[in-house]
């Protein structure tokens, strides 16, 4: 069924008429206008500048606009080491956007503490307390990478049906849009992680 | 101001002179566009005028020092590719010349030629960046700083095909620097730096005569040299306050003696001064980078007798310093004999830049205080390490 | 520029009552320091400031270094066994009250464009005695690099302007770069490159209640 709908479009295309449903126009209208918050962390933000330079452009991927003011944007690029004494700020610039919002962990240190997992004052990856839709290896990504990762991103959300249990968070009432805070306790984060997000891996313990 | 307030907005009665009325109390930052990064300024404000400016750091405190007392020698020079990331190679540089301090080794001549090579293009790449957020800042959103970016690719393209890596390039090694030239590298850089002194000319007549940049930066932030050189303060700020000490001339560390260049300095101190001085610097780059080019001599790019592996360097101490682009870039290093620094400390000069933060902002707008604070020229990843 | 000798001699003179004694420094580099007393801490740095041969009026780096056992700042010629050792052994609490906390100062002269002259300053121990004199009433340049070394080692300085922690936020316990300080296990268990960290880990149950034992109060109260 799902094939002969694709291809009846096609067919109907090439003679002009153009096809579509509202669950795709939607989501096409919503890939196309990701703005990400102008928000950098360490060394893997230089990336994030670059590739919205005149060379990288991802003013082709309609995401040119950085938006400084978390209430404009949709997208946090998580870009650099997430230091303790940071992330409770990180966490709350993920609160005040505005659903639908995504999260791209770049680099390693967004992803897991990276080369630096090993300080004391250093949150080790941003997904303990954020849910994280596309993470970037790499110390820094290359801005190809970026774009790959905003290409990956497009395709997630041109996917999201609007209706059904697989419909995304913010077309879910109950869904939660904002995650709690941590405080900076005196040793470390306070709680160390989100259970609701994230729990630690448990095969890594065993060994 | 979309500032993420941790104590929020709050007025208060002025404690000094009973005719100032109340005072606002604002934290610019850690998340804020113009503090390059995660900064954060608690300002107190009269009006729009700044009556108070105490900057708070440790948003990008990634413990370099205590992670490096905890491996080799060697496993840091990646790590120091992460201070100020806009300048790798120099960073490099600084830490490989203070444990040849330390252990005593010797650098070819070669090497020593491509450092300088390598070090000058992190300069000039470092203060068009520098520019180009500096306009920003004042509002020029995007011509300048996108120019700056393309010419800043050019010159990351060398560094890729020397190094494997745009920006964290861990290209030097004790001793020497770890592999040599790929052809066509020279002919390639030699058409960059031709390229760039056309393009100074065209970023100059853009900015350099600009009504707009002259009626932000004249006169605003001035910063004399007393103050200057008691808080500390390097690189093209100390000389934009009319200071001749750049590290390059003073040690004479590498091959600096055998390049003529000058050291541009400025005479009046202020946000101006330090814009010219970098366009300046850039000029005096390319000169020296253009008789390197031309002098690199043949040779290997590693001392034969340094060791990489098991490297224990005798029990002692060294402080060595190099000029990066943003000041003095320094490195303690305290050896006990073991594989492991025992104190591993980096000078940076970005913190110390900030001594004098304050003194150049107190009483002038908020706005300017934006635009001081862009042409101290900070990077958080070395202010906070 | 003058001798280190030359320069401790005037010392002398200038200030009878001061103690300066030089360390020497086995590296090839061969910059030997000065290491002062804490009482005339902050008379040698102003009249090495003013002096008009010396104009040191340049304070560059400040670095604060933990030394953990007593015998070691004996110059630093050593065994090389001792610190690099003891630093595995001795994770648990050990003998951390012995031994001294010491600020390191490198000095240049931007008037004479030469140095450095490098002072050293030492606490009496690491635990109850951590004062030293703040240079920051001399050198601006030291406030915050001051205010760090308090916040990373614990050393007070009296006399700095405004000593707050720097790095590490308001209400942090411990100090993180001394040597026997723990790092609390917040991180999976995961092999590294950079060490074992499964078998570091397995002491460290409960690591929480040991930071709790190393970390001395707040030591400005
Ligand atoms: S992943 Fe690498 S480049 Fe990115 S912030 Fe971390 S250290 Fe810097």
């Amino acid at each position: 069924m799902e094939v002969t709908d694709q291809e009846l479009k096609i067919d109907l295309q090439k003679q002009g008429v153009l096809m579509t449903s509202l669950n795709e126009l939607y989501n096409w209208g919503r890939k196309n206008s990701v703005w990400p918050l102008q928000f950098g962390l360490a060394c893997c933000a230089i990336e994030m500048i670059a590739a919205s330079m005149a060379r990288y452009d991802l003013a082709r991927f309609g995401a040119e606009v950085f938006r400084p003011s978390p209430r404009q944007a949709d997208l946090m690029i998580v870009a650099g080491t997430v230091t303790k004494k940071m992330a409770p700020q990180v966490v709350r610039l993920y609160n005040q956007m505005a659903e639908p919002k995504y999260v791209i962990a770049m680099g390693a240190c967004a992803i897991s503490g990276g080369p630096f997992k090993q300080g004391y004052n250093v949150l080790k990856g941003i997904d303990r307390y954020l849910p994280v839709d596309v993470h970037i290896p790499g110390c820094p990504p290359r801005p190809e990478a970026l774009l790959h990762a905003f290409m990956t991103l497009q395709n997630k959300i041109a996917s999201q049906p609007l209706t059904g249990p697989a419909r995304p968070r913010h077309l879910r009432a109950g869904a939660p849009s904002e995650f709690s805070v941590p405080q900076c306790g005196p040793h470390g984060l306070v709680p160390p992680s989100n259970p609701a997000v994230w729990r630690p891996p448990t095969a890594a313990q065993a060994g | 101001m979309s500032a993420i307030l941790e104590t929020p907005v709050r007025a208060f009665e002025s404690v000094s002179g009973a005719g100032a009325g109340e005072m606002l109390e604002l934290a610019i930052g850690p998340h804020h566009p113009s503090t390059h990064g995660v900064f954060r300024m608690d300002v107190v404000l009269d009006g729009e005028r700044v009556r108070r400016l105490k900057p708070v750091f440790g948003y990008l405190h990634r413990n370099h020092e205590k992670i490096a007392e905890g491996q080799s020698y060697l496993s840091s020079m990646p790590y120091t590719d992460r201070l100020d990331y806009f300048c790798s190679l120099t960073n490099n540089w600084a830490y490989a010349l203070t444990v040849e301090k330390l252990a005593g080794l010797q650098v070819p001549e070669r090497a020593e030629y491509i450092r300088v090579i390598t070090a000058e293009l992190t300069r000039v790449q470092n203060h068009l960046c520098l520019i180009g957020f500096l306009l920003q800042d004042m509002g020029a959103s995007g011509t300048p700083l996108m120019y700056a970016f393309r010419e800043r690719e050019k010159i990351l393209d060398l560094f890729e095909s020397l190094t494997g890596a745009r920006m964290m390039c861990n290209y030097m090694r004790f001793g020497g620097c770890r592999v040599d030239l790929p052809t066509g590298w020279m002919e390639e850089a030699q058409q960059v730096v031709q390229g760039l002194a056309r393009f100074l000319d065209e970023f100059e007549a853009l900015l350099t005569g600009n009504e707009i940049l002259m009626a932000r930066t004249q006169h605003i932030g001035v910063l004399s040299s007393a103050a200057a050189v008691n808080a500390g303060v390097t690189g093209p700020m100390l000389r934009a306050s009319g200071v001749n000490y750049d590290v390059r001339k003073v040690d004479r560390y590498g091959v600096y003696d055998r390049f003529d260049f000058r050291i541009p300095l400025g005479d009046h101190g202020d946000t101006y001064d330090r814009y010219l001085i970098r366009v300046l610097e850039m000029r005096e780059s390319l000169k020296i980078l253009r008789v390197a080019l031309r002098d690199l001599p043949e040779g290997p790019v590693m001392d034969p007798k340094a060791r990489l592996r098991g490297f224990r360097p005798k029990a002692g101490e060294a402080y060595g310093r190099i000029e990066a682009p943003k000041g003095e870039l320094g490195f303690h290093l305290i050896s006990d004999g073991s594989p492991n620094p025992f104190r591993y400390r980096v000078r940076p000069p970005s913190l110390m830049n900030l001594t004098v933060l304050e003194e150049m902002c107190m009483g002038r707008m908020l706005a300017d205080v934006v635009v001081i604070l862009g042409s101290v020229d900070i990077v958080l990843g070395e202010v906070d390490r | 520029m003058e001798t280190l000798e030359e320069i401790c001699f005037r010392i002398k003179t200038a200030l009878p009552a001061a103690r300066v004694e030089i360390i020497p420094n086995a590296s090839p580099c061969g910059q030997r320091s000065l290491l002062l007393g804490r009482e005339q801490g902050l008379a040698v740095a102003t009249f090495l400031r003013d002096d008009p041969q010396l104009r040191l009026d340049y304070c560059s780096n400040v670095t604060g270094v933990d030394w953990l056992e007593p015998s070691l700042p004996q110059g630093f010629v050593q065994s090389p066994s001792s610190a690099g050792l003891k630093k595995e052994a001795g994770e648990g609490l050990g003998e951390s009250g012995t031994g001294c906390l010491e600020a390191v100062y490198h000095l240049f002269s931007m008037a004479h464009k030469n140095g450095p002259v490098v002072l050293r300053l030492r606490t009496e121990n690491r635990l109850a005695a951590v004062r030293l004199p703040s240079l920051t009433p001399v050198w601006r340049s030291c406030e915050f690099q001051e205010r760090e070394i308090f916040d990373l080692f614990g050393i007070v300085f009296d006399g700095h302007p405004d000593l707050r922690r720097l790095l590490m936020w308001e209400g942090f316990q411990g100090f993180p770069m001394r040597r026997d300080y723990l790092v609390a296990d917040d991180f999976e268990c995961e092999p590294t490159p950079h060490g074992d960290v499964p078998k570091r880990m397995s002491p460290r149950q409960g690591c929480a209640e040991v930071i709790q034992k190393t970390a001395t109060a707040d030591p400005r109260v």
